[in-house]
């Protein structure tokens, strides 16, 4: 289908609209990481630093005891395990429950119960998991936010992706049941590659909220064995001396992962798909 | 009869486990701080070094968290059954509950009598509570009112205000003058902040908190304090945004230099003075923060921080003994440059006053008067209700009285 | 398959998860469960408590400040996820056009949503600060604006400030979830109806939006609950100031339980809260459920 030349400069100007309101808050996060504390305070604002001071980003990257570098790092570290981890898990008992429910009707009961899981505040369950993991030697350990994290993600996960199954034909799964294919085949060789889209936002959704978590990370976790990245950057802002540069540089510092993962997920999984794509 | 052996053999191992304490030197202290200014996250962790130093076989594990999350993780720590910090630093409006709840451990003992006189009455209200200690005070600290110097010589003004109401004219002065358009700045957001200025007025008109034995906020002092908030706000000498500023934000406004008058905590004179942080180096004046007139000449409010032994601690001598020596004169006199010691005598120490005789001056008078918020173990609600009543009538929400009349009555219904 | 067997792979095949739920979120469920029926207060010594019943329920149902905050925090949920929804279609079927560099502006979609909360709080409150912050700078030097305004002291703007931010941060999710389900719609829908002589407006409604529905209903429904139980970005950029103006529900939940130490009652909000969502949730799960069986 053509694209008339109106409808083409209409695409492009939405285009620079949407970028523009995506990029411009983080470019003034990016000038706050790189202006001086006497910059930020200057009126009428100065858009451009007059000096770029990049000392923040030499700090965060410093591997000295008790730097600022060696918490960041660290966190890094301990995020990405703990996102990359609950995330794996989340997806692994998550998609055949997912399949359960689209193929197999009459549970559903059960499936809100494990939403209604989800809609508890996390400030009622704290106190209660912090008595069971004191009690196994856990706290300030990465596996505790793992477990935790996993109760988390389950649930919309295994919503998610029984969404997105619902849309992949049965007879497909029929045709390959009769070439003799059993269930765990028909599930991760038919499915799973048709549904492959939801799959992906489901993934970089469940990963993207355990990157996120705050507040049982903040409980839980006590120094660089275990803090992860919102609670080392909320370490970075305490204090009466705070330094907003240096909060900037961390907090953007703390997208890239997420972003480059993000774009590698959808380069494969989007532009692969709608490449192929799928005829119902 | 195999597992009769294996459950005696278990249970001598746990007797001889159990009782090896008692002789083996290695004990372990975890401790809880803040990230802060006043005695940064480095400077504790050489003092630890050196009491670990001074006493081999005795480690101390810091543990540095925010603010903000220093309540939860005591109580989460102590509540959750865990035998968790032995050693925990409180803020001064927590011992009340924190002695009701039996979160802390009784030191009343274990304070040498002599050091009863040595150190400022003020300090001491931080940890006594109920006629007993529960600990060492460690951080003291105050709210001061800084001045611009440089404002105040271009409006001709000679000396810093001894009065709110002089504080007010002089404010009036220098917006007349064209000098600055809000000239003064305080922390009045929905926190905790906005309590310490609103406690400092009420010291300064020489209100109190009890009336006939129960909690009061509808009369004498505390009316004052709120009327003369909402007045300057309406007068314009008071900066607006002040009702969504935290103290990080007034030390921004004021280094950058568009205040002439601001209250902050101690911390702020040296950070003002730091030409990397502000644009009003050198230019920094302190004073006590002003009192009311014809009712007192200065006013403080006690924001002071204490270290304590937790409950649930297993070492107790061992904490107490780290505990001394964080709060000793020789550790404070060290690191005064950050925090002002709690020790009388350090005032007169060369190495103490030294650069910052200012600040030691207006600190001599403040810390004399210090005045505490009310002592209940409900503070934490209590403070939530003045909060929202007072924003109510710095945003014309409503009227003093009514406010106030509402936070008491809200108060009389505390469980 | 015979149905006994259906039935058994079907549970087979649910154990993983249930294992896991059940596991770790039995014990804090059940207790808070049993915490709310009780005045239990956080000590030293762990819980002391007295069985009370309903007390809590009754006390809670009585609070007018508890009952603002259930309004302002319909407020922001209504507001947020249906602008999020509205944001998140345009943006996808934008994305979902041909044009030169999409994979790179496509990846856009994920830096506001990849940056932590804490750090969208930190950098909103910044921008919105009023004397240093770049919207006062931005709206007055454009002319939209005479004078800098302070955005988070006034009860009037603060909400939607955040609300605003809270948008800005979400709405991609919304947006990457429908780009996702337009991978699935046929093709050849759309080319049918182009011969049938549909418009643009009407093949939206017909094929687009039925074909996405059933992601974007979960997605919507996801972010609703999440909506409702918002904390974090409340306790960065206002902590419920100015005057209580935008204390959300979760604020009742975290002071009782943390700051005043009353586990008990505590218990009973987060249960009420709860309900609440559950209520919303199945209220809109059940029109959805009739408005497919009309279509």
């Amino acid at each position: 289908m053509r694209r008339s030349l109106t409808a083409t400069i209409l695409v492009y100007a939405a285009v620079a609209v949407f970028a523009m309101s995506v990029l411009a808050p983080v470019a003034w996060l990016f000038v706050m990481s790189i202006s001086t504390a006497n910059d930020l305070t200057t009126i009428p604002l100065r858009w451009i630093p007059e000096q770029p001071d990049f000392s923040r980003y030499a700090r965060l990257f410093s591997l000295e005891e008790g730097s600022a570098g060696l918490a960041f790092l660290s966190a890094l570290r301990n995020s990405v395990i703990v996102a990359v981890s609950a995330t794996a898990i989340a997806l692994a008992a998550g998609i055949p429950a997912a399949y359960s429910f689209s193929r197999f009707s009459g549970r559903m009961p059960l499936l809100y119960a494990v939403i209604v899981t989800y809609m508890m505040p996390p400030v009622a369950l704290i106190l209660p998991l912090y008595k069971v993991f004191s009690a196994l030697g856990l706290l300030n350990n990465v596996t505790s936010l793992i477990i935790v994290y996993c109760t988390i993600l389950l649930p919309f996960v295994t919503w998610l992706m029984k969404s997105g199954f619902h849309s992949v034909p049965v007879e497909i799964e029929q045709a390959a049941s009769i070439d003799g294919a059993n269930l765990f085949q028909i599930m991760t060789r038919i499915t799973l590659p048709v549904a492959a889209a939801s799959t992906g936002a489901a993934a970089l959704f469940a990963l993207l909220l355990a990157w996120d978590e705050f507040f049982y990370a903040l409980l839980y976790t006590s120094d660089t064995r275990a803090k992860t990245l919102p609670v080392a950057i909320a370490d970075f802002a305490a204090g009466r001396a705070t330094d907003y540069g240096l909060i900037s540089a961390v907090g953007l510092l703390a997208a890239l992962p997420p972003v480059l993962i993000g774009f590698f997920l959808q380069k494969s999984l989007l532009s692969g798909l709608s490449a192929g794509g799928v005829k119902g | 009869m195999n597992s009769f052996f294996k459950g005696a053999a278990c249970g001598l191992a746990l007797l001889i486990h159990q009782s090896l304490p008692a002789f083996a030197e290695d004990v372990t202290l975890n401790a809880i701080f803040m990230k802060q200014a006043a005695y940064s996250e480095d400077d504790t962790k050489a003092m630890a070094k050196a009491f670990e130093e001074a006493n081999p076989g005795l480690k101390v594990n810091l543990e540095f968290v925010p603010y903000e999350a220093l309540h939860d993780k005591i109580v989460a720590a102590q509540g959750a059954g865990s035998s968790g910090y032995d050693v925990v630093l409180f803020d001064v409006i927590w011992p009340p509950e924190f002695a009701t709840k039996g979160f802390l451990q009784d030191v009343t003992a274990r304070v040498p009598k002599g050091d009863r006189d040595k150190v400022f009455d003020g300090a001491w209200t931080t940890v006594d509570y109920d006629g007993k200690i529960w600990g060492m005070p460690w951080i003291l600290d105050t709210k001061y009112l800084f001045y611009n110097e440089d404002m105040l010589k271009q409006a001709g003004i000679s000396a810093p205000p001894k009065t709110f109401e002089e504080l007010a004219e002089q404010a009036k002065i220098i917006k007349d003058k064209g000098i600055a358009k809000y000239p003064i700045v305080w922390s009045w957001s929905q926190a905790e902040a906005l309590i310490c200025d609103y406690t400092s007025m009420v010291g300064g008109a020489k209100g109190s908190f009890i009336q006939d034995g129960k909690l009061s906020f509808d009369t004498g002092g505390s009316v004052e304090a709120v009327n003369y908030m909402k007045k300057t706000l309406d007068d314009g000498v008071t900066n607006p945004n002040s009702r969504e500023y935290l103290e990080e934000d007034v030390r921004k406004v004021f280094s950058a230099g568009e205040a002439a008058f601001a209250m902050n905590w101690t911390y702020m004179f040296n950070m003002a003075n730091d030409p990397k942080e502000s644009k009003v180096a050198g230019k920094v004046g302190i004073v006590p923060a002003p009192g009311f007139k014809g009712k007192a000449e200065a006013s403080a409010i006690n924001g002071s921080m204490g270290l304590g032994i937790s409950a649930g601690s297993k070492h107790p001598d061992e904490a107490w003994k780290f505990i001394t020596f964080m709060t000793s004169q020789e550790t404070q006199n060290k690191y005064a440059k950050l925090s002002l010691p709690i020790w009388k005598s350090s005032y007169e120490d060369p190495a103490v006053t030294k650069g910052q005789e200012k600040l030691i001056d207006a600190a001599k008078i403040s810390l004399g008067v210090m005045f505490a918020r009310p002592m209940t173990p409900s503070y934490p609600e209590l403070s939530s209700i003045l909060q929202k009543n007072i924003q109510q009538v710095l945003l014309g929400q409503a009227s003093t009285d009514d406010a106030m009349r509402a936070a008491t009555k809200a108060a009389g219904r505390l469980r | 398959m015979a149905p006994a067997q259906q039935d058994r792979t079907a549970w087979l095949l649910l154990t993983p998860m249930i294992s896991i739920m059940v596991l770790v979120t039995a014990f804090p469920l059940l207790n808070t469960l049993w915490l709310a029926f009780t005045d239990a207060g956080l000590t030293g010594q762990g819980y002391v408590w007295q069985w009370i019943g309903l007390e809590n329920f009754a006390y809670i149902l009585d609070d007018s400040d508890f009952r603002a905050a259930v309004g302002r925090t319909a407020y922001f949920t209504v507001i947020s996820v249906s602008a999020e929804v509205v944001l998140g279609v345009l943006v996808a079927l934008l994305l979902n056009q041909e044009f030169k560099g999409r994979t790179l502006v496509r990846a856009l979609l994920i830096l506001p949503w990849a940056l932590p909360t804490i750090v969208n709080a930190v950098m909103w409150r910044l921008i919105y600060n009023p004397e240093y912050g770049s919207l006062n700078a931005l709206l007055t030097q454009i002319g939209l604006l005479d004078a800098y305004r302070s955005w988070l002291g006034d009860p009037a703007t603060a909400m939607n400030m955040v609300i605003l931010a809270d948008i800005w941060k979400n709405y991609p999710l919304i947006a990457l979830i429908a780009l996702a389900g337009l991978q699935t719609v046929p093709k050849d829908l759309y080319e049918a109806a182009i011969m049938d002589g549909a418009n643009a407006w009407t093949r939206f409604w017909k094929i687009t939006l039925p074909g996405i529905m059933g992601a974007l209903s979960v997605a919507m429904v996801l972010r609703a609950i999440e909506a409702f139980k918002v904390f974090d970005i409340f306790y960065v950029m206002t902590r419920g100031g100015p005057a209580d103006s935008t204390k959300t529900v979760s604020f009742f939940v975290y002071q009782e339980s943390f700051t005043y130490l009353r586990a008990g009652s505590g218990a009973a909000y987060a249960l009420t809260v709860t309900a609440m969502s559950a209520l919303m949730i199945a209220i809109y799960v059940v029109l959805l459920v009739r408005r497919e069986k009309r279509s």
